[in-house]
């Protein structure tokens, strides 16, 4: 490699550092999703929490958005990391294990991402609820559903059909936090640019691939989202 | 059959129902005889729908019975009963069919799956079953051509039509109407009208609350006149249409146009 150019950034060749991108782009999907998953999980919790908890659980979720939202996300990066492997050390001690054990980056990365994502999606849930017709609820109540066949079945798709262009703006928000990710030594595309470019000497050419990736994903992503937000407005009026 | 006693399908007692310090329901107590059709009558106000919601439990009594097709529940629950009665308030509910003023299809569901999605998910009856029965439901409301359209394609009519077919598809032993015409434009009304009529043909046993002057003295078989949230009198149609006891009730009456 004396004369390194972009196209052997992008080669699959013996020297060519594609597939470690593709590996990486891969990596930054995957924490991107499970944060968007672990976001939305603890999300339906805090929507639910804020709308029929009693006082105590309210509080516990309006504390928890007004942090969350309020704190730079890499902060909670490095708390979740750091906590997470002082927390993982201290039982590895337990066993003879001494020293410095860290939290898997992966999990790190997207119990981080799903942490700061889950304020968003909490009021993404929370607003989309809000905006259900009452009357749709009362007619399946009063047809004796029980709360869980409600919820499955009227309950989770309304509230999907609003919440769904603030959960597309949210996916896009973890794509982009899954780059702050790359701090806990997560080989996503952000953290193997930077080694590309450091091996290579070429880091406008690894940032500029980067760069595209990003876009390829998020496109793509749209498209998705689009088609999901078509299929949950059937029926709405405004299809 | 003369020793046999009669034994209503709903049997509402010393229903008492308040909002915050708002006393609406003050001891109603109605019940209706299988194939019955009640009209419910009243101003603004009176408790006529608090009173319906009270009888499907979508607003907890404060206190009182209500019984169905020989099952009672007792409000307030006592501390024994409560783990159990969820499911006997769900099972009650289902067996009662509830018809909204606003229609209240679900919208994201085509006017087919409204119609079998609690006998499937609620009665958890086979699918197959529920569309066949739909279907029969759907023509029998004149909305055959229109089971595949979701509510928000239906002109208001239509959508009450298909409201009370999906009553229907839970086979309840009763039906409750709230005010069922009153959000519909005037040319609309005959159309729900007239499959409340036939239903009330066939012998159901219905609540209807309504400002439908009309229905309430041509269809139904009883009425009842609520005011501020107790019965103000009750009785026939002919004998309340002719010689009222209630001044209220008369004054009430002139004031609905009779068309
Ligand atoms: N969920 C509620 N919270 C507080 N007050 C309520 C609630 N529901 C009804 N009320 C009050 O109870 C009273 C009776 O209301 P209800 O809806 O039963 O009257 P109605 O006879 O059906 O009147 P209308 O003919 O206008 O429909 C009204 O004063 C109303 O404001
Ligand atoms: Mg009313």
């Amino acid at each position: 490699m004396d004369h390194p150019s972009l196209l052997d950034v992008i080669s699959f060749g013996p020297d060519g550092w594609a597939p470690a991108m593709l590996a990486a782009a891969a990596m930054t999907i995957l924490i991107a999703s499970l944060g968007f998953v672990i976001g939305g999980v603890i999300g339906v919790g805090g929507a639910w929490a804020k709308l029929s908890g009693g006082r105590v659980t309210r509080a516990l979720a309006d504390a928890y958005t007004t942090v969350l939202r309020g704190v730079p996300e890499l902060l909670v990066i490095y708390l979740i990391y750091f906590g997470g492997s002082a927390g993982v050390s201290s039982v590895a001690r337990w066993f003879g294990v001494h020293g410095f054990v860290g939290l898997p980056p992966l999990l790190a990365g997207s119990i981080a991402v799903g942490a700061t994502m889950g304020a968003q999606f909490t009021e993404v849930f929370r607003g989309a609820f809000q905006v259900i017709q009452k009357g749709e609820l009362d007619a399946a109540i009063a047809c004796g559903m029980s709360i869980s066949v409600c919820f499955r079945r009227i309950i989770a798709p309304l509230t999907l059909r609003y919440a769904l262009p603030g959960l597309g703006s949210i996916w896009q928000v973890c794509l982009k936090e899954s780059s702050l990710v790359s701090i806990t030594g997560a080989v996503e595309l952000m953290r193997q640019a930077q080694i590309g470019a450091s091996a290579t000497r070429l880091p406008f050419d690894f940032f500029l691939v980067a760069c595209a990736i990003f876009l390829i994903i998020s496109t793509a992503s749209g498209v998705i989202f689009a088609g999901a937000e078509a299929y949950f407005l059937l029926g709405s009026g405004r299809k | 059959m003369s020793d046999v006693v009669k034994r209503p399908a709903i049997r509402v007692t010393d229903l008492h129902k308040s909002f915050g310090s708002l006393e609406v329901l003050r001891g109603v107590s109605v019940s209706a005889q299988q194939g019955e059709v009640i009209s419910i009558l009243g101003s603004s106000g009176s408790g006529k729908s608090t009173l319906l919601r009270c009888v499907n439990m979508l607003e907890t009594p404060n206190s009182g019975t209500i019984e169905l097709d020989g099952e009672e529940i007792v409000f307030p629950p006592s501390i024994r009963s409560k783990s159990s009665n969820r499911k006997k308030v769900e099972r009650l509910r289902s067996r009662l069919g509830m018809v909204f003023q606003s229609f209240n299809l679900w919208s994201h569901k085509t006017i087919l799956e409204n119609v079998i999605e609690a006998p499937i998910y609620v009665q958890n009856r086979p699918r197959a079953d529920c569309v066949e029965e739909a279907k029969a439901l759907l023509h029998k409301v004149g909305l055959f051509s229109k089971l595949d359209q979701y509510p928000s394609h239906l002109s208001g009519g239509q959508q009450q039509r298909a409201a009370i077919a999906r009553a229907l598809a839970m086979r309840p032993k009763a039906m409750l109407f709230d005010e069922p015409t009153s959000a519909l434009d005037p040319e609309l009304v005959g159309e729900v009208l007239k499959v409340m009529r036939a239903l009330a043909e066939e012998g159901r046993t219905m609540l209807v609350v309504t400002h439908e002057i009309n229905f309430a003295r041509y269809v139904s078989t009883r009425i009842v006149f609520l005011h501020e949230g107790a019965v103000e009198e009750e009785g026939k149609p002919e004998e309340i249409f002719t010689s009222c006891r209630s001044e209220r009730l008369r004054r009430f009456l002139e004031h609905v146009d009779v068309r």
